[in-house]
């Protein structure tokens, strides 16, 4: 079968005979013409973690200068700056990517589809993500960084009291990422709806594909506030408008509040990834299945839907007047429903399973303690009285910690421990993980714990320093020790990843005796994901075809890769070895999309447009220009 | 089975009628029934509303604010001037229908008669405001005499900007119908931009009725 060794280029296409892995893409150019889903995760999640140890680099600044009261390491403008590109970093260059990195790899494998609904546009929404971070970095070295705050509150921002370009950096950096979000959230949402195998109703699909259709709904409807707020502060700064300039009547309170209405569902969809992603390990390592599949979907869907109902919860300081508080303050505090609710479910998932405690299911479980006590915290800020205390406080530094690294990141580096077979044909490394996991769980707490103490004792965040008499230095101090141990950790991460693909023995298909359609393939999978496309019959769908016995809601059956948290080594009857009518290949081609250079090209024209607000705006009609050869190319390129 | 998979390497020819397809460019099969570039479409304006919604709250917010600075809209605005080139619009999207009707019985040229008038009467529309903005320029008002004057070029400019694209849109569409491109088999093009003018036109009967004929 020599003659097929490469895929053959065919009427704009590709054809793919299932019977070879495909191993022909190689070099740069490959991959930046790629239009392969699971390509696409892989430089997501590789962009994600590299802008990840940035925003962490920054973050030990911040650290390091609040060691000791009065410290002189970095000037007050050098910390507002991190403060500001850590968050910025963390929030749209570490954790959404890293979400989308999932979405990208895992969704399409989970509905049983060979790719998304519009591979091309998903190569776009890819090339101006990485576009926007790199140019939101380079204003570290191009007049000075972003300085006013990751919520970069009016009239801060304005030209008055920011005139250098970072402001104007940070503007084009989130109107791009915010491009990029929604171009990609529009994609999985018609991905997810449309490209589901026959037989996967709605109430079958996987619940991580559950949480990232919410996600999608959430992004492309809550990107538009701020990027209209955006646009408003552009025209403020370079056209000539009133919209945030006090002395000509205009209103800072409607930045706050396009802000917000946009922070808020970003808050969730931060989160709701994350809680898909322990949904899914949770039942694997319990052998159980889900406990409460269907409550889980709908308490998702109503914290979707409360997300644009509670944004004003971050602005009781400002004095809206009891009556808008007291309404805010009662959907805020309806979202603890639904909330807890998942955190009953993910408790009672584990309640009578044989649990296998491997690295991904530590990390599942850390998240479940970390996020109660973010939650905790949360609530606590409902209350408009308890909140003006707290508001601008390191309390509220201590919470939002408690949710993204307790929450989203802890989840995320459990997903990755999961899944990271199927990304790339070898095991993380378990004993490092586990060094991994317990250095990262302590050394989190020892950070952000002491936080909350700090925040109460009176310690206002986004403060260069602080005096001796405030009696917070050796609370400060445990928390910088905490996070030099958490950048330690993260370092074991790192060191395990390299390690793990260079050494690690080759992973089976299924190594964790999966659920989902994901571990039905081999690991990595082909470029075409499914020889053939998998028929649905139940939830779990993967766990039916192996276990025809079982009920759909029952138990799996007893003594398979328990106790073992290296299953690949002590592999269990049904390892890498799905349900026959799967994998039965027939003599079929697959006709897959070709690769394509012109989401690249359409990419890099909107970011040289977009460039002009910082540098010359001669460059903006450039920019459109490349653009639009790229959409025409694009639109007549045979699909 | 390598007698069907050698045919392919053996040069371009098309697809046996037995290949299974992951993305057929004609008829993909969907989970829903619906085409896939339809469903973006529609999830596309679900977003764009958001973003109408958003500047049309600023607008309402604002307008409030200074009633002192002159120009204030019921000076400025000439509802009979404006109602012409609503009207202008609306027109449009009668000519939209009539051309995804023409293409969906297979009549190419009729279509490319539409849309060229669909595309006419969007510019007629491009053109008022533009004669609009110049002569509110020259009363007075422009980005940053006020609030309102501020809000007002936002609202109604983003809205020109979604005209101008979408008669940028049917232009391309025209083009492409004279090399052949468009039949009755992918009318679907049509109905898609089709979609995004109605919206564009639902847009512009918002925006007329809550900035002009309410101006207080």
């Amino acid at each position: 079968m020599a003659v097929v060794a490469a895929p053959i280029p065919h009427g704009g296409g590709v054809v793919v005979p299932t019977t070879e892995v495909t191993r022909s893409y190689r070099g740069l150019w490959s991959w930046i013409t790629t239009v392969d889903h699971k390509r696409i995760g892989i430089m997501y999640g590789v962009a994600a973690g590299t802008f990840f140890l940035i925003g962490g680099l920054e973050a030990l600044v911040v650290r390091l200068q609040l060691w000791v009261p009065n410290n002189t390491l970095v000037s007050a403008s050098t910390f507002n700056a991190m403060f500001t590109m850590h968050a910025t970093t963390m929030i749209f260059l570490a954790v959404m990517p890293l979400s989308v990195a999932f979405f990208n790899f895992i969704v399409p494998l989970q509905i049983g589809a060979r790719d998304v609904a519009f591979p091309r546009l998903n190569a776009f929404s890819f090339w101006v993500f990485i576009s926007g971070g790199i140019l939101l970095n380079l204003s570290f070295v191009l007049g000075g960084a972003p300085d006013a705050g990751w919520f970069g509150y009016a009239n801060l921002t304005s030209k008055q009291f920011s005139p250098g370009p970072g402001i104007d950096f940070w503007i084009l950096g989130l109107q791009v990422l915010g491009i990029s979000s929604v171009a990609g959230a529009l994609n999985f949402l018609v991905t997810i709806i449309n490209m589901r195998a026959p037989g996967m109703t709605y109430m079958r699909m996987p619940i991580f594909t559950w949480m990232s259709l919410i996600t999608m709904i959430l992004l492309v409807l809550a990107f538009p506030a701020i990027t209209i707020g955006l646009v408003l502060l552009m025209f403020d700064r370079h056209f000539g408008t009133n919209f945030f300039e006090v002395a000509k009547g205009g209103d800072v309170i409607l930045w706050q509040n396009l802000f917000w209405v946009f922070g808020h569902p970003e808050v969730y969809i931060l989160i709701l990834p994350a809680m898909g992603i322990v949904s899914e390990i949770l039942p694997v390592f319990s052998r159980k299945p889900l406990f409460g599949y269907a409550v889980m979907v709908f308490s998702g869907m109503a914290i979707a839907f409360l997300a644009f109902g509670v944004w004003a919860h971050h602005m009781f300081a400002v004095g809206l007047g009891p009556l808008t508080d007291a309404i805010f303050s009662a959907t805020t505090m309806l979202i603890a429903i639904p909330t807890g609710v998942k955190i009953f479910n993910w408790i009672s998932t584990m309640w009578g399973g044989s649990i296998r405690y491997t690295t991904a299911m530590l990390y599942a479980v850390g998240f479940i303690a970390m996020f109660i006590i973010g939650g905790l915290s949360g609530v606590m800020h409902s209350s408009p009285p308890a909140d003006l205390q707290q508001s601008d406080t390191y309390f509220v530094v201590a919470h939002i910690h408690y949710v993204l690294i307790g929450g989203s990141i802890t989840a995320l580096l459990g997903g990755i421990y999961y899944w990271f077979p199927k990304f790339s044909g070898r095991y993380l490394n378990e004993t490092l993980g586990k060094w991994n996991f317990w250095t990262f769980f302590i050394t989190i707490n020892m950070t952000f714990m002491p936080m909350h103490w700090t925040g109460l004792l009176g310690m206002p965040r986004r403060v260069y320093t602080y005096a001796p008499e405030l009696g917070v230095t050796t609370l400060n101090q445990i928390s910088t020790v905490g996070a030099i141990g958490l950048a330690f950790s993260i370092l074991l991460f790192v060191v395990n990843v390299f390690v793990s693909l260079r050494y690690s023995p080759k992973a089976v298909a299924d190594p964790w005796d999966g659920a989902t359609l994901e571990w039905s393939i081999s690991s990595p999978p082909p470029i075409y994901n499914f020889a053939q496309v998998p028929v649905v019959h139940s939830r779990d769908a993967f766990w039916a075809m192996k276990y025809p016995d079982r009920t759909e809601h029952g138990d799996l059956p007893d003594g398979d890769g328990t106790g073992s948290p290296h299953a690949h080594l002590a592999p269990t009857g049904h390892t890498g070895q799905p349900a026959a009518d799967l994998v039965e290949a027939k003599p079929t081609l697959i006709h897959m999309p070709a690769p394509s250079y012109f989401p690249f090209i359409v990419a890099m024209g909107l970011v040289i447009a977009g460039s002009g607000i910082v540098f010359t705006f001669a460059l903006t009609p450039v920019g459109i220009l490349i653009m639009m050869a790229g959409i025409f190319g694009w639109a007549f390129e045979p699909a | 089975m390598s007698q069907a998979v050698a045919e392919r390497t053996s040069g371009a020819a098309p697809p046996a009628a037995s290949t299974t397809h992951a993305l057929e460019a004609e008829h993909p099969h969907t989970s829903t029934g619906v085409d896939s570039r339809k469903m973006l479409m529609w999830a596309f304006l679900a977003s764009d509303c958001m973003f109408f919604g958003t500047l049309i709250a600023t607008y309402m917010v604002y307008k409030q604010r200074q009633e002192l600075i002159p120009p204030v809209p019921r000076e400025i605005f000439d509802i009979p001037y404006t109602s012409v080139s609503a009207f202008v619009l609306l027109l449009s999207s009668v000519t939209m229908v009539l051309a995804l009707d023409a293409i969906q019985h297979n009549r190419v040229a009729r279509m490319r008669t539409w849309l060229i008038a669909t595309a006419l009467l969007g510019s007629v529309f491009l053109a008022g405001q533009y004669y609009e903005f110049t002569s509110f320029f020259s009363e007075g008002l422009n980005l940053s005499t006020s609030l309102f004057g501020s809000s007002f070029f936002l609202l109604t400019g983003f809205h020109g900007t979604h005209v101008a694209i979408g008669v940028f849109w049917l232009l391309s569409l025209v083009v492409q119908s004279w090399r052949g491109k468009i039949t009755q088999a992918n009318a679907l093009t049509i109905e898609i931009a089709g979609l995004y003018w109605h919206f564009v036109d639902i847009v512009w009967i918002l925006i007329f009725t809550l900035v002009y004929l309410i101006p207080e």
